[in-house]
């Protein structure tokens, strides 16, 4: 108790009652309602059709839990080739945009070569620049350089918001390590090279693990491009095929486009549940610089 | 400056090894993977949308320049005006409710509360998941036929037939900022919480020997040290929402009646499935105007905040 008064600061003066209304109801109120949509999505995506188009009954309950959204999406929807091309892409666009975003960010807050403060300005503002107005002219760059429909199309297209954010986040922690470290190293006749891959990398694993996490669920979420540059069912990605090929006419498979809700959403919840500080540091790390 | 300040003798390296121990060499080097993408897929791109924005660009042929053509169409265009209104509408509604509802939210977490680490990993999901995907769930809560808002209000009696969500326009708007609203809130919310967290507590204790009660401690004390990352953190939510697509596209294609058409899904739809390239980059470009102005908004409010402080960080 002596514990969580001192870490309380002041709050030792307020009631518990009073403390309950002002702190505690509202908070479980934002709770409800930040996650009741997940909660309405995991219970729909394991409703028999027959509870779902019923109106009697309890909505919020489930009686006869059932896989078969789950069966009809993973069988009989292109469903997991989505899910592979997305997990492809993802990984892939991360990789290239790390290593391009390492050097580019050791170069302006390391080397300092001439004109770097201004690099580093062009990438912030780079950073700025929404897809929304970048999805026209790049549709047909990518239709021009004979990719469009393909892999390759959103691999070389999301670097283009994953760098300039990593690069701007690595700048930060490139920032914080000491340059004594590396004078040292230099003195002792490392190479920059050396001095990059045995000093300044090592230092900067959170740093990299935060842009990681934080690029791929970046390339994971990522809609317009998808949308735009992708037309045949294979190579679409699990956002885009949800939207685009679960919904036939009218007739919304409410079960099965819950269940590949809940699905696509799985593995960057997981990612992000492993490594939630570094992804809190990123989010906060990118702004707050 | 530039002469490589520390290394070996130069007689013992290869030339090889001088020159890249050069910085500007070294640099040049370092961008060029970095700098090649940008300018390919970004720079270019940037410039070609505002090219294409004068032109008669299709799907499949390249435009002619038509000069101002497409925004002189633009202004007469009702649909692109209401999307304009729309845009503004969407950004200011959102962006406050979010602002107000983040900061309620980060103080709250701010508390000593239990399961704290918990509490504020799982807040941040809504932000993390496909907002694609998270948008789909809320395309079945605003179901007109199943809705499960409607269901509890008629059980509750306060409503007797189901609500029409997204088929109405004042109620679509509605319930399209309330999910934008749910996507934002997290990350104003974890991002603020940032800040909360480096505002020294010897600062409240001043405030409470003065005699300072608790709105007078958020007002005078909380309030001015976290003005720097609420301008940033309100700009960049701004942008994002200001350039929103995915939750519109998802929830209402922009209907009913164009009621809900933001500049960004309008822009699309010319372009993509309508074919009219050169109108959807006008449209787009239309953007860009206000977007500056919201980075120069914050960029000048930073600095005077700045200045007044008498930091030069």
């Amino acid at each position: 108790m002596k514990e969580q008064d001192l870490g309380a600061g002041m709050n030792y003066l307020v009631s518990l009652p009073r403390r309950v209304v002002t702190v505690y109801v509202p908070l479980l109120v934002f709770l409800f309602v930040l996650l009741f949509p997940f909660y309405w999505m995991a219970i729909t995506a394991i409703k028999p059709n027959a509870e779902l188009l019923s109106t009697g009954g309890n909505p919020f309950w489930v009686i006869h839990p059932t896989l078969e959204h789950f069966e009809k999406l993973l069988l009989r929807t292109a469903y997991p080739s989505w899910m592979w091309n997305t997990m492809l892409i993802a990984l892939i666009s991360t990789f290239a945009s790390l290593a391009a975003s390492v050097f580019a960010a050791y170069a302006i807050e390391r080397l300092r070569f001439r004109g770097s403060r201004h690099v580093g300005m062009a990438i912030f503002l780079a950073y700025l620049v929404p897809p929304s107005i970048l999805f026209i002219p790049l549709a047909t760059i990518v239709f021009q350089l004979g990719i469009f429909d393909s892999k390759w199309a959103l691999i070389l297209t999301y670097p283009t918001f994953l760098i300039p954010f990593s690069t701007w986040l690595l700048m930060g922690y490139f920032r914080s390590i000491p340059f004594e470290l590396e004078e040292c190293a230099l003195i002792d006749g490392a190479s920059r090279w050396q001095i990059l891959v045995r000093i300044v990398l090592p230092l900067a694993v959170p740093g990299l693990i935060s842009a990681g996490i934080f690029a791929f669920t970046l390339s994971w979420n990522e809609f317009l491009y998808a949308l735009t540059f992708i037309s045949s069912s294979e190579h679409k990605t699990v956002p885009v095929g949800v939207i685009t090929e679960l919904v036939e006419g009218d007739v919304y498979h409410w079960g099965a486009l819950m269940a590949g809700a809940l699905l696509g959403s799985l593995p960057v919840a997981i990612l992000y549940s492993f490594f939630v500080e570094y992804y809190v540091a990123g989010m906060t790390g990118a702004v707050k610089e | 400056m530039h002469a490589p300040a520390a290394s070996p003798p130069a007689l013992l390296q290869p030339p090889l090894n001088r020159l890249l121990d050069n910085r500007g060499v070294l640099g040049l080097l370092f961008m060029l993977p970095a700098g090649l993408l940008l300018v390919l897929f970004l720079t270019y791109p940037l410039g070609l949308g505002v090219w294409l924005g004068f032109t008669d660009a299709q799907v499949g042929r390249p435009g002619q320049w038509i000069g101002v053509e497409n925004y002189a169409y633009a202004v007469t265009d009702s649909v692109f005006r209401l999307s304009v209104w729309n845009t503004f509408l969407y950004t200011l509604i959102a962006s406050v409710i979010k602002f107000g509802l983040g900061l309620w939210l980060a103080l709250l977490l701010d508390e000593h509360i239990p399961f704290k680490a918990v509490v504020r990993a799982v807040v941040l999901l809504p932000f993390i998941v496909p907002t694609v995907l998270s948008a789909i769930a809320f395309w079945w809560i605003y179901d007109a036929q199943f809705s499960i808002i409607s269901w509890t209000l008629s059980r509750l009696g306060l409503i007797d037939a189901y609500i029409d969500f997204l088929g109405d326009p004042v109620l679509a708007r509605g319930s399209v900022i309330a999910a934008n609203v749910w996507r934002g809130l997290p990350f104003i919310a974890i991002c603020l919480l940032a800040g909360l967290q480096t505002i020294p507590p010897s600062l409240y204790e001043a405030a409470a020997i003065d005699g300072a009660g608790p709105w007078q401690k958020f007002w005078h004390v909380t309030l001015p040290m976290l003005s720097p990352i609420i301008a940033v953190v309100m700009t960049f939510s701004v942008l994002f929402t200001f350039t929103d697509f995915q939750l519109i596209w998802v929830l209402t294609r922009g209907g009913p009646i164009n009621a809900t058409h933001l500049m960004a899904t309008l822009s699309f739809q010319r372009a993509i499935p309508g074919g009219a390239l050169g109108e959807g980059a006008a449209i787009a470009t239309a953007m860009i105007p206000f977007l500056l102005a919201a980075i120069l908004f914050s960029y000048f409010g930073l600095q005077r905040r700045r200045w007044q402080q008498g930091t030069k960080d």
